[in-house]
């Protein structure tokens, strides 16, 4: 019986040569691999953010206290954000420079919500390999060009948090948020 | 296996020739480090540190396994828990230094093992597949080394764990979305330990498993030696036991006495004081370096401050970093001169000790010093030849050297070209062949 199988009798085979051993090891092999395949998926998405990392990932901040030319470090997403409140000669600044000229080109208002163009709100993470940079606190370093300088690896932002010089390839990042009122910003 | 002259293991015990009929064990101890293993009878003590490499993946296991029987791996707790290691536990302190200047230890020993393997050839016909393992080991050495600095939790492990992984979000499209999921999170917190411990207790097992088949590989052809001449005759090599076993107990002994004056008097030398900050996630520190291991691949790393055409400067240092790595795998084929050892090849030592040496002298430095001038300068300079001693020099040089003539045998080079005394020892009075080294 088994030995009709290995061999093929005229029975079990169709027209172009397929015998029925052949079809029961493709079907076998390809359920398997389907089976294989499938199981990789929680495999993998198991080690994406869980559902508790993803729910904390709106935040609130009431920045009616903030005088201009200050800025404070809120945290979103377990990382910092710098909400700073422009000077008048800190839009100038950054409303000066030649878009075209920038690495990452952006102009100011490309990079804050209408009406609201004295509030710069971008990520506290160097675009480079994540570093916070200083310029936010009262008296640190803030670049030669008046904004944000990375330590680590020597980036300078500008009052628009766009990067003007060092090895970071991209502007400080602008998170979603809205003006859910005047003094409220929602973050995420 | 081995050479044909190789002691074949008879056991004279009843209890251990009943054991060989079932399983084989001690056969295989001692055909691979017993006296059924014949080496070359010339290796000098760089030899040494292959066995000082395993013995130091030993320490760190051991030393390993009971720190995680007090170590707590959650973001809540991890300092605390280290300084509870550090203060409460007995012995704590101890075995927490003993593994964290292990781990320097070991680089010390396998970065020693390596420059061997560069000098001697070691990497060359018909030892490629050795070659090609050790980078696979000193690959998973480096990521093992990186998750556990991860797990005190203090600032550098942070920062370290951000920059690091960072280094995935430089790859075009895929690079943020891969960095989040290897972080489990936007930034490195729980889900990120959490994870760095699992596969820190994981991968030194999966060492320990390639260290295996590095041995295996290493006992078909043999140990190379000092003159690169393959072994011809029984009177080119010694029975591993006693000789290199008694060797590398000296060797051992010496290991451990450095290792042991760092370990009680300098503890703390090689790490950074930052470390016993807990992590801050809103504060980055000043200065952030890897540990000194690693400072040469960082170095690589930072030279790259332009972009080049439409590569980003900081795609092209990471493709960089783990290129000076990846291009170890092709060593074998790049270097084709048919003489192994450096000593018989003068263009070769030249470039080796006056290029390569010193590049990589300047790239360790600069990646232990902050990131502007002239260290940035000074890496681009190393990290170009650093390339160029791999791709270029080595394939001209090994096509145009001539190399210094080579001795017949390794007992000729050993005990002279007296053919009695180097085919006959036995027939030649014990103070003759201990004066003929001195001579040759």
């Amino acid at each position: 019986m088994a030995e009709n199988a290995v061999t093929g009798t005229p029975e079990e085979m169709s027209g172009d040569g397929v015998r029925r051993r052949d079809f029961i090891n493709i079907a076998a092999v390809s359920a398997a691999g389907v089976g294989g395949v499938a199981v990789l998926v929680p495999l993998i998405s198991q080690m994406a953010p869980s559902a508790d990392v993803l729910a904390a990932s709106s935040t609130e901040v009431d920045i009616s206290s903030i005088q201009p030319g200050q800025a404070v470090k809120a945290v979103f997403r377990k990382q910092p954000v710098f909400i700073k409140h422009l000077t008048a000669k800190e839009i100038a600044a950054a409303d000066a420079v030649n878009v075209g000229s920038l690495r990452d080109p952006q102009s100011l208002d490309e990079r804050v919500k209408e009406g609201h163009r004295e509030w710069l709100i971008t990520m506290g993470v160097c675009t480079h390999l994540g570093c916070v940079p200083l310029g936010a606190g009262e008296g640190e370093n803030k670049g030669e060009y008046g904004g944000y300088f990375c330590p680590c690896h020597g980036s300078h932002y500008d009052t628009a948090g766009r990067i003007r010089k060092g090895p970071a390839p991209t502007n400080l990042e602008v998170p979603e948020y809205e003006f859910t009122s005047d003094t409220i910003v929602q973050i995420g | 296996m081995s050479f044909p002259w190789a002691k074949e293991y008879q056991p004279s015990h009843p209890t251990m020739r009943w054991l060989d009929e079932k399983l084989p064990l001690p056969r295989l101890v001692y055909n691979a480090i017993g006296a059924g293993y014949p080496v070359p009878r010339n290796l000098n003590y760089f030899w040494n540190f292959g066995v000082l490499a395993g013995f130091c993946l030993m320490l760190q296991i051991v030393t390993g396994i009971i720190l995680a029987m007090h170590y707590a791996p959650n973001a809540l707790v991890a300092f605390d828990s280290t300084e509870h290691i550090m203060r409460d536990v007995n012995w704590g302190w101890m075995m927490r230094y003993a593994h964290a200047n292990g781990a320097s230890a070991f680089f010390v020993v396998v970065y020693i093992h390596i420059f061997r393997g560069l000098f001697f050839s070691s990497y060359k016909a018909p030892r490629e597949m050795i070659w090609l393992l050790g980078v696979v080991i000193f690959l998973l050495m480096m990521a093992t080394a990186f998750m556990g600095y991860v797990l005190p939790w203090g600032q550098m492990s942070f920062w370290g764990a951000k920059v690091i992984t960072g280094l995935f979000s430089a790859i075009p499209l895929v690079g943020e979305p891969l960095q989040t999921w290897l972080l489990g999170g936007f930034a490195p917190d729980n889900a990120a330990l959490n994870r760095f411990f699992s596969l820190h207790y994981l991968l030194p097992f999966v060492i320990a498993g390639v260290v295996i088949l590095h041995i295996w590989a290493l006992h078909i052809p043999g140990s190379s030696n000092p003159t690169g001449v393959e072994v011809k005759t029984a009177a080119d090599t010694v029975p591993f036991h006693p000789y290199y076993t008694a060797k590398d107990g000296f060797g051992l002994g010496v290991f451990l006495i450095l290792y042991c004056a760092v370990l009680f008097f300098a503890p703390n030398a090689l790490g950074h004081p930052d470390n016993y900050i807990p992590a801050n996630p809103m504060s980055t520190p000043a200065h952030i370096v890897p540990e000194w291991y690693f400072w040469p691949f960082y170095a690589i790393l930072r030279a790259f401050t332009q972009d080049f055409l439409f590569i980003p400067a900081k795609l092209m240092g990471v493709i960089a970093m783990f290129a000076s790595i990846l291009v170890w795998f092709f060593l074998p084929w790049l270097d084709r001169s048919p003489v192994r050892s450096g000593i018989y090849r003068p263009l070769f030592r030249k470039f080796f000790w006056f290029g390569l040496i010193p590049a990589m002298a300047v790239l360790f430095y600069c990646g232990g010093a902050p990131a502007e001038e002239p260290f940035v300068m000074l890496s681009q300079i190393a990290s170009l030849y650093y390339f160029a001693h791999f791709l270029i020099i080595l394939p001209i040089v090994s096509a145009i050297e001539r190399p210094d003539p080579l001795p017949y045998s390794i007992t000729e080079k050993v005990l002279g070209e007296d053919e009695n005394s180097a085919l006959a020892p036995s027939a030649v009075p014990v103070e003759k062949s201990d004066a003929a080294p001195a001579a040759s």
